[in-house]
């Protein structure tokens, strides 16, 4: 298991709600949302420094990030169960409460 | 055409009556779009900048010509063998390899299970990421916008227009793929076929199964 991080497992997370002008891979629907960690990927380099051509870009922890859809869209109409994950780097993630997961 | 009695279809080596053999390149017998001039213009400044290898890109070319029969094959040897299934849960990568199956260095590969529980629906929002060297080029409804902004946020409705309705008692668990990993799902194995072989059950797994808009077929669906 890969503990390089420093989030784990079940961990309740808040995705930055932020706008950098450079490219990310952050879409618009999670920021300012809060999920919990899924699953801890090894390390990546940050496609953030890779898309302006920096090809020794630092390697950074990535997660999969589960959120209830009922956390997400306020117009979900599908059971209470329904989930979706979503590959996060750590960057983009605070440690949150476990308020409303 | 030639000016020395024969035409140069294919290069190859002859000589000039000068006694120095040399090699001309093919000539181009069909006339290149713009987009394909293009593209072969930022092939080469690639290569002539050292960025990217020429062994790289035809790489690159070759994995996405995989197929889905590839994706099947992974699946069926998954049903018949509980080992395995563990070994491509826990590391896709490298069980697939196994199999003869690579991924470029720089990607990953993630297999999840759909289950009686949990189905797996797999989109990229801010593309179209696809695990190439086992499901061949993304369909182009993959690609839409329509497919990558509604499979978020309404993936059963999504789902029933390609036919599939899945029950209230089961997790609809959206993927989205965003960063550097690729996602395949492994279905359910369909009920009644017991006792049948790999190769027959590679036969039953849609590509569409694999992203999570389809179920495998039964065998009965096969024979008919």
């Amino acid at each position: 298991m890969i503990t390089s991080g420093r989030f784990q497992p079940g961990d309740v997370v808040l995705v930055r709600n932020d706008d950098p002008p450079h490219h990310h891979r952050t879409p618009w629907y999670v920021m300012g949302k809060t999920g919990w960690i899924d699953a801890v990927y090894e390390p990546w380099p940050n496609p953030e420094e890779m898309a302006h051509g920096q090809h020794n870009a630092a390697k950074i922890p990535l997660y999969r990030v589960e959120f209830d859809q009922r956390d997400l869209w306020d117009s979900y109409d599908g059971p209470e169960r329904d989930r979706l994950v979503i590959d996060i780097f750590e960057h983009w993630l605070e440690p949150a409460s476990g308020g409303d997961s | 055409m030639s000016d020395h009695g024969h035409d140069h279809e294919h290069g190859h080596d002859h000589s000039h009556g000068n006694g120095h053999p040399h090699r001309h390149p093919p000539a181009p017998d069909i006339e290149l779009s713009d987009r394909a001039k293009r593209s072969l213009a930022i092939q080469e400044l690639l290569v002539e900048k050292g960025i990217v290898e020429p062994h790289e890109i035809r790489r690159r070319v070759e994995e996405q010509r995989g197929s889905p029969m590839n994706g099947a094959r992974v699946v069926a040897r998954a049903w018949v063998d509980p080992e395995f299934k563990q070994r491509l849960l826990a590391d896709a990568r490298s069980a697939v390899a196994e199999m003869g199956f690579e991924f470029p260095d720089d990607t990953g590969l993630v297999v999840l299970e759909n289950t009686e529980e949990r189905h797996h629906l797999v989109v990229c929002t801010l593309c179209s990421c696809y695990p190439g060297a086992l499901l061949g080029p993304p369909p182009d409804w993959y690609k839409s916008l329509p497919y990558r902004s509604r499979a978020v946020n309404e993936p059963r409705s999504v789902m029933s227009e390609f036919g599939l309705e899945i029950g209230d008692e089961r997790e609809v668990r959206v993927v989205d793929s965003t960063a550097e990993l690729r996602y395949m799902i492994l279905p359910k194995r369909p009920a009644g076929t017991e006792g049948m072989s790999e190769d027959e059950l590679a036969q039953l797994v849609p590509r569409d199964s694999m992203i999570g808009v389809a179920e495998p077929m039964s065998p009965d669906m096969v024979q008919a």
